[in-house]
């Protein structure tokens, strides 16, 4: 007999007590919950955005469409960053002409590559002001997992109010399941070792998130 | 290590008597309870709607595994069409020689893991040793007990019984023999231990070929896999090899890609008592180009479907592993974790690990005294698992025995009377009175909240819960049962159960 059929046969032989006119999935589940927890104008679900991030120690930045350029390359400037890894597809007026040197994340470029670069650059497909979460689900402007976990500096512009939702319930309504997706609340974080919070063990130390309006 | 008992491992009450005269153990345990659970209160009290979500979360976990057939069949599907391959392993002997075969397969000889109980459970490190695999924690906590040889003793923080001067000392001594050694003069600061670790663990994760993990949650209708991490050491595995093997329980399926919304509020909150953890990865099969090219669902039973065929005892099931329970229970914080001799510590441990292996060796009869039946660890479950209700339950079966199902079979267990369980039952006792104020607290809180809470669903869910409208039992204070039990039944003799010893 292959596991397969031992497994499920041992599934089925132990609710043999359980009568088989069970209620089907929608009924069986309360979903009573709230949908968002207290209300918000758009402004203010930003702001609260903004003030879970830092809570986590995320560092916040706010700007116009017209200014992301200008803040990106004083954002790297201050980190002295030479080079930032981009997705392939990055709307065209965020980075500046001049400015790190940039390096495209391609299928044959190793981990240690990507080790060797000082920052990376993405936008993001949802942002949770609740949890202070921005979601990534590997669009084009925001690449393969990988390029926003090896490097050590990661900036995460938001589309505000537009791509910030209240809630995990609301988020998760707006996602593909099929795409891969990687929630970030903050920087790598341990409390391994005497519980003392420790910033960055393995993915970015750094992580700043620009919410950027008037888009 | 079959079955996960841990090698010569003493019963509950003697291994609890050693950690309880270990001061700083009991230090750093207490530390660490007190602190998370402090925090726990304040996270889940920003949500209004805490006791929905409960409910919402404890029904979608008890409709799933009342249909548990259909929602693996349905989630086997939906992995194969995203690109996967699921396999299936009855116990923990065909899961390691499943995983075995996958790695052995790819001709590679190291594999990078993400912390996994599932995995820890089935010894599967020992397992791929035994076939010339070298397996590296990559867990900071995990690193810390593999490279201190040492086990695991709390769900979330697994090296909690140790301080950051031990943690030094085991990174001068033992890193060179992994990999990367530790950097000269390193100190006893966290910051630098956690940077040194990250430049052990660096290495490894970028020349990784195969990663594997388990997983917090399966969802049938699309084929995704979740994991809740806060290091990024996950993202690591799930990432960059080529191959992803992922050892997971048929416990861990919810139906739908909407169920996440509720136990993606909860899990953070009862774990680490944050608003929500650092990273959580989705992934459902294989993406081109993006993270591995072949993935690997091994779905395992190893006594999952015995302790379904409970219909007390089935409950323990629905738990999402946060570890709530461990932090509020004065047994746990006095006894640590260690004591409960698998790698589920804690209240749930003490109703799982019995469920899981059976009540033949002499440390699973003993777990179902590990308590005080105070029930904290119910008020916390963020999908109410009556733990004191299972303990109860566990505690009439070691002693009177009865029907139970073992390896898928139904075997009837003789009584225990006279045997090690009831001496460990005076001992487990004697270490839940040596301090009478908390336990007479905890005896309050529960009787108090119980009535709090409905004993059965209304409705067409009270079928399924029907077999949970028990006498008070849990109520009643462990004197008044014991002198019950002990005073009552008249069997005689040294009669062990007929289960397998120390399965
Ligand atoms: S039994 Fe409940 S509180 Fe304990 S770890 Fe499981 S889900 Fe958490």
């Amino acid at each position: 007999m292959s596991g397969r059929d031992r497994v499920l046969g041992r599934v089925r032989r132990a609710l043999a007590d359980v009568p088989a006119d069970g209620l089907a999935y929608e009924q069986a589940v309360d979903r009573g919950y709230a949908r968002e927890h207290g209300e918000r104008t758009a402004e203010e679900t930003v702001d609260l955005l903004a003030e879970n991030l830092a809570d986590y120690r995320a560092i916040v930045h706010r700007c116009t469409e017209d200014e992301v350029a200008g803040l990106l390359m004083r954002l790297y400037a201050e980190r002295g960053s030479r080079t930032v890894l981009v997705p392939p597809e990055l709307p065209p007026h965020w980075p500046a002409a001049v400015g790190p040197v940039r390096i495209h994340d391609r299928a044959v470029s190793t981990p240690h590559e990507l080790d060797r670069v000082d920052s990376v650059l993405t936008g993001c497909a949802v942002a949770i002001a609740e949890t202070g979460t921005i979601v990534l689900d590997g669009s084009p402007d925001q690449g393969r997992r990988r390029i926003t976990l090896v490097p050590d500096h990661h900036v995460c512009v938001v589309r505000v109010p537009g791509q910030v939702v209240a809630s995990v319930p609301q988020a998760l309504e707006r996602l593909d399941p099929a795409r891969p997706l990687t929630w970030i609340s903050g920087p790598s974080a341990t409390s391994d070792i005497e519980l003392d919070r420790v910033e960055g063990v393995h993915g970015p130390r750094t992580l700043e998130v620009v919410l950027m309006s008037g888009a | 290590m079959s079955g996960g008992t841990f090698v010569g491992m003493p019963a509950f009450p003697a291994a609890a008597r050693e950690a309880v005269g270990n001061t700083t153990l009991r230090a750093n345990l207490r530390h660490a309870t007190h602190t998370i659970r402090d925090k726990r209160a304040r996270a889940v009290a920003e949500l209004s709607d805490w006791d929905r979500l409960r409910e919402a979360g404890k029904r979608i976990k008890d409709h799933t595994l009342r249909h548990l057939d259909r929602y693996l069949v349905q989630l086997e599907e939906s992995v194969e069409r995203a690109g996967g391959t699921v396999h299936w392993a009855a116990d923990a002997e065909e899961a390691n020689r499943i995983v075995a075969g996958l790695v052995r397969a790819t001709g590679e000889t190291e594999v990078v893991k993400v912390k996994s109980m599932a995995t820890q459970e089935i010894g599967l490190n020992e397992a791929l040793e035994a076939e010339g695999i070298r397996a590296y924690e990559t867990d900071l906590a995990e690193l810390i007990v593999q490279l201190g040889h040492d086990r695991p003793s709390h769900i979330l923080v697994p090296a909690i019984h140790r301080n950051r001067g031990e943690i030094r000392d085991i990174f001068r001594e033992e890193m060179a023999g992994w990999g990367r050694p530790a950097p000269d003069g390193l100190t006893d600061t966290p910051a630098e231990l956690a940077e040194a670790a990250r430049l052990h663990l660096r290495e490894k994760f970028l020349r990784a070929k195969v990663g594997i993990s388990g997983a917090n949650f399966m969802v049938a209708e699309t084929g995704t896999l979740v994991v809740v991490e806060s290091e990024g050491n996950g993202r690591m595995c799930l990432t960059l090899p080529e191959t992803l093997i992922s050892v997971v329980g048929i416990e861990k399926v919810v139906p739908a890609w909407r169920d996440l919304e509720v136990f993606l509020q909860t899990l953070p909150r009862s774990s680490t008592a944050e608003r929500m953890n650092p990273y959580t990865s989705m992934w459902t099969g294989t993406t081109d180009e993006d993270g591995p090219s072949t993935f690997h669902l091994v779905l395992l039973d190893n006594g999952r479907t015995d302790t379904l065929a409970d219909e007390v005892g089935r409950q323990a099931l629905r738990c999402i592993r946060c570890s709530a329970c461990l932090n509020v229970c004065p047994v746990y914080e006095r006894a640590g974790g260690h004591a409960y001799g698998s790698v589920y510590p804690g209240p749930i441990g003490a109703i799982l690990s019995p469920q899981l292996r059976g009540t033949g060796s002499e440390i699973d009869a003993s777990l179902p005294y590990a308590s005080s039946l105070c029930g904290a660890c119910y008020e916390v479950c963020p999908v109410a698992i009556d733990i004191p209700e299972v303990l109860v339950h566990l505690r009439e079966r070691v002693v009177q025995g009865g029907e139970a199902t073992r390896g898928g079979n139904r075997v009837t267990l003789k009584p225990a009377k006279g045997h090690a369980a009831e001496r460990a039952a005076m001992r487990a006792a004697g270490l839940a009175f040596a301090r009478p104020g908390a336990l007479r607290a905890g005896q309050r809180l529960a009787s108090r909240t119980r009535r709090l809470h409905p004993r059965a669903l209304p409705g067409p869910g009270r079928a399924w819960s029907a077999t949970r409208d028990l006498p008070e039992v849990p109520v009643e204070p462990f004197r008044d049962w014991w002198q019950r039990t002990r005073g009552g039944g008249g069997g005689s003799g040294d009669d062990r159960t007929t289960e397998g010893n120390g399965r």
